[in-house]
């Protein structure tokens, strides 16, 4: 584990992944959504509870990620690894892109179920809070120029803003809330019909594997810019020490 | 009788299929031209060390 945390074995190793997860990504995409086309009407909601098996796959994506991005924080913060700070970066705006798609799903949910696009709600307004953390750190990263020091100050505002997880997660069991409590993680078991679960459980695999995918990629994207800016340096040094060898030869 | 709806359906797949093709576009072309400038950034390196040789002799 420790040597996959080698930025030159990782890209090794991504090269070969890739394929295979790109494709797993692709397979489960066509399954889930032949799965969600071809499962029953919900008897009260009709087919826009087609809508939540991209809502539901998504919400769980913006926690999830958040998540990862956690605990990239900590390695950081802790063990100093450049991997952290990578995967960190790569991240963000994967979990924005999720949380796009809940809150833009949810809302387009809304306006037929709850007769209306938004409401400020504890659960909606506490995802809306994660957006805004996710562009936060996105903007953070791009507003300091030394990496090192962005990447401390995105580790700090990434470990604050865990708070809102807990938050997003028991909202709905902690004020009272228009959204629905949770229906699939509850103790007791799921309280949706298998013939709607399965779907939801297939593109809920599709969403993470299309996480997995691009996260590898942008991890990848972040080792090859931080070499560029290396080569570059190393290229200028080169340049800087030969200049006067050069000029005293007359060259 | 088609659900009325629907739209909201089709509304809520489109946006998240652009959104998903937008994730995937943005890393694909951030990772290819990142790959074209590392070997922009690697050939100066070489033509760099290359010409503290010629400097050497």
């Amino acid at each position: 584990m420790a040597n996959l945390a080698n930025p030159t074995v990782f890209v090794d190793l991504s090269r070969r992944v890739l394929p295979w997860l790109a494709a797993a990504t692709a397979a489960l995409f066509a399954v889930g959504l032949f799965l969600s086309f071809a499962a029953p009407p919900d008897y009260q909601q009709g087919e826009t509870v087609k809508i939540m098996y991209l809502h539901v796959p998504a919400a769980w994506m913006a926690t999830f990620v958040y998540a990862v991005m956690t605990a990239s924080a900590l390695g950081t913060l802790v063990w100093r690894h450049p991997l952290a700070d990578a995967a960190q970066k790569a991240a963000a705006p994967l979990g924005a892109g999720f949380t796009f798609i809940c809150l833009a799903t949810g809302s387009l949910w809304g306006k037929p179920m709850w007769g209306t696009y938004w409401v400020w709600d504890a659960r909606l307004t506490s995802v809306l809070v994660l957006f805004i953390l996710y562009l936060g750190l996105i903007a953070l990263w791009r507003a300091i120029d030394d990496p090192s020091r962005a990447a401390r100050a995105a580790a700090i505002l990434t470990l604050v803003g865990a708070v809102d997880l807990p938050i997003i997660k028991f909202s709905v069991d902690w004020w009272n809330t228009l959204h629905q409590p949770a229906s699939v993680f509850r103790l007791g078991g799921p309280t949706i019909a298998p013939s709607l679960l399965m779907p939801l459980i297939v593109m809920s695999l599709a969403f993470t594997c299309l996480f997995l995918t691009l996260h590898v990629m942008a991890i990848r994207n972040e080792i090859l810019r931080r070499r560029i800016a290396r080569a570059t340096m190393l290229a200028a040094a080169e340049g800087d020490r030969l200049e006067p060898e050069l000029a005293a030869r007359g060259a | 009788m088609p659900d009325p709806h629907l739209g909201f359906v089709v509304a809520a797949y489109a946006v998240a299929a652009a959104t998903i093709a937008g994730m995937i576009g943005a890393v694909v072309l951030d990772g290819r031209r990142l790959e074209a400038q590392m070997e922009n950034a690697a050939r100066a390196l070489e033509a760099a060390r290359g010409g503290k040789d010629a400097g050497r002799r």
